[in-house]
């Protein structure tokens, strides 16, 4: 593995002060920064072969949609699925949930069928629910959550039931960095016949995801928080599935005859892809899979966990400092108060000493609730941070502490 | 004096300190000279929409002025509605309407807080101009 000032000399950014002083990336659950392969990538596509996909007669076209359909296949590849065709574009994990929301629940929803999610959602998982649920008299049920930041499964098992629809839960809590037992979750779902959706959004870029594996019938994730760029991101989904829901989106591409009558769809995956697709993205995002692989996922993981071990000592030393969410299974993510300082004063003030955290409720206002909290500091962590860092970090809640108190 | 003086002040008092610590320190310090609210006012009808943390504004007009109390949650965000009740509190609804609030983007508060917050900060004044806007009003009709 490539020792750490060589990974964080891929990353251009990393080596920028703020305010004067060196940056402290602690916010990488929110996005992360981006190798140079990955810059270099979408510069590439612009400066060497742009042209719409699927279209072209012409070369610059067949270059794109080749890069396309290669970017597909690396996705494929990189989460185990079966097929290209189950490898859907879109813009993200928010675009991907909506889509199947609408979808699934044009083909599959009724008044009164019931849809379960955890307390540990953020918006993006509740409100393409919520919304279903207004359009067709469905209901949410909530898996609650115990004092650890864990879901309770007992009580996810007692809401299963002849009623439910499809489960929808995150990998990983982005607000707490729990991580969900989504394999359990999965076949207690699918022992009553039920589908389940994962949110990968904070789960994909640590570790291994394995679609073959883990058998869920959905998983999503946005391509800018596993190093890739903005605007791209990918929906999963088992041909059974997506052979049988109707599109989300009309358009461009997703056809196959289009009459003023009727219009026929094309096949799996573009009937998913209406209009121009963020091609670019794709291909850079490709970019982004290849490079995690070269560093290796392993050894993400493992360094990620040393990270969190080393910060949760770290922070748990500071005087008044309480962490929420105190899983002994985590990303390297976490959220705290320091005594009762607000979380923006915390965080406005790091900001001046160069650290970047997330302040707020992080579109997770649910589970701030369950705590009786307005929101946390959270310092989202991973494989290009360093010890030192983290010392900054720790230095600086001192001088919060110090200035406020 | 008049707001612009006040104005004024605040930004010569700024320009001596070149390091955001310092900054935050007179803001935290103003927080804690900021008149307080009345407990009874901290209220969803006087919290401010569109501040991360929260923020309530009570005006109380006397026919002739208006005087603000205020308070919020973080300290920072006090020290900055200390900073603007201190140039519009005590001022007629005339004075307040027309005021140009210069002294934001010169201390670089703008720039420097976070783009929710500089929202925060718009609200806060759009919300001072707002109430002076109605007694105005109020003050016509009588």
């Amino acid at each position: 593995m490539k020792n750490i000032e060589e990974i964080r000399a891929d990353f251009p950014i990393l080596s920028r002060k703020v305010y004067g002083k060196p940056l402290v990336y602690f916010d990488n659950g929110a996005t992360t920064q981006k190798p140079q392969c990955v810059i270099d990538a979408l510069n590439d596509v612009y400066t060497s072969y742009n042209g719409n996909i699927h279209r072209g007669v012409h070369f610059l076209s067949d270059m794109s949609s080749e890069g396309y359909e290669n970017a597909r296949e690396t996705v494929r590849s990189f989460i185990n699925a079966g097929k290209k065709e189950e490898v859907i574009f879109t813009s993200g994990a928010t675009g991907s949930i909506n889509g199947i929301a609408f979808s699934f629940g044009e083909r599959y929803i009724n008044p009164g069928d019931e849809i379960i999610l955890s307390y540990l959602e953020h918006h993006a998982n509740i409100v393409p629910w919520q919304m279903l649920c207004e359009r067709k008299g469905a209901v949410l049920r909530i898996i609650p959550v115990n004092e650890l930041g864990e879901i309770i499964f007992e009580e996810y098992l007692k809401l299963l039931s002849s009623k439910t629809r499809l489960v929808s839960v995150a990998q990983a809590s982005n607000a707490l960095g729990t991580i969900l037992p989504i394999k359990e979750i999965i076949s207690a779902a699918h022992s009553v016949n039920v589908p389940v959706l994962i949110d990968g959004a904070q789960g994909i870029q640590h570790g291994i995801v394995d679609m073959n594996s883990l058998d869920c019938d959905f998983y999503v994730f946005s391509g800018h928080k596993i190093y890739g760029p903005n605007g791209i991101g990918v929906l999963y989904g088992k041909e059974k599935w997506l052979s049988e829901l109707p599109p989300f989106q009309g358009g461009g591409d997703m056809v196959d005859k289009v009459t003023f009558e009727k219009t026929t769809y094309n096949q799996l995956p573009f009937k998913f892809e209406a209009g121009t697709m963020n091609y670019p993205g794709a291909i850079a995002l490709a970019t982004a899979l290849e490079y995690v692989t070269s560093i290796g996922r392993e050894n993400i993981a493992l360094r990620e966990n040393e990270l969190l071990t080393y910060a949760t000592d770290r922070l748990s030393a500071i005087n008044g400092l309480k962490i929420f969410g105190n899983s002994s299974r985590k990303i390297s993510t976490i959220s705290f108060l320091l005594k009762d300082i607000h979380q923006y004063d915390t965080g406005m003030i790091l900001d001046k000493m160069g650290i970047a955290v997330r302040a707020g409720t992080h579109c997770a206002q649910p589970v701030m609730q369950s705590y009786g909290i307005e929101g946390t500091v959270r310092a989202s962590m991973c494989f290009y941070n360093t010890k030192e860092e983290i010392d900054s970090l720790a230095s600086g809640l001192e001088k919060v502490k110090s200035m406020i108190i | 004096m008049t707001i612009n003086e006040v104005q004024d002040i605040i930004i010569a008092d700024f320009a001596s300190f070149e390091d955001w610590m310092d900054k935050y320190n007179v803001l935290i310090d103003m927080g804690k000279e900021l008149p307080v609210i009345d407990p009874k006012f901290k209220t969803r009808d006087f919290l401010i929409e569109g501040c991360q943390s929260k923020v309530w504004l009570h005006p109380d007009f006397n026919g002739k002025t208006i005087t603000f109390t205020a308070d919020s949650d973080a300290i920072i965000t006090r020290g900055i509605v200390a900073l603007l009740v201190k140039v519009l509190s005590d001022r007629t609804p005339e004075e307040i309407m027309s005021a140009d609030l210069y002294f934001i983007d010169k201390i670089g508060l703008r720039q420097n807080l976070s783009p929710t917050r500089s929202n925060g900060l718009l609200s806060m004044v759009r919300q001072m101009k707002l109430y002076a806007m109605a007694f105005n009003a109020i003050k016509k009709q009588e």
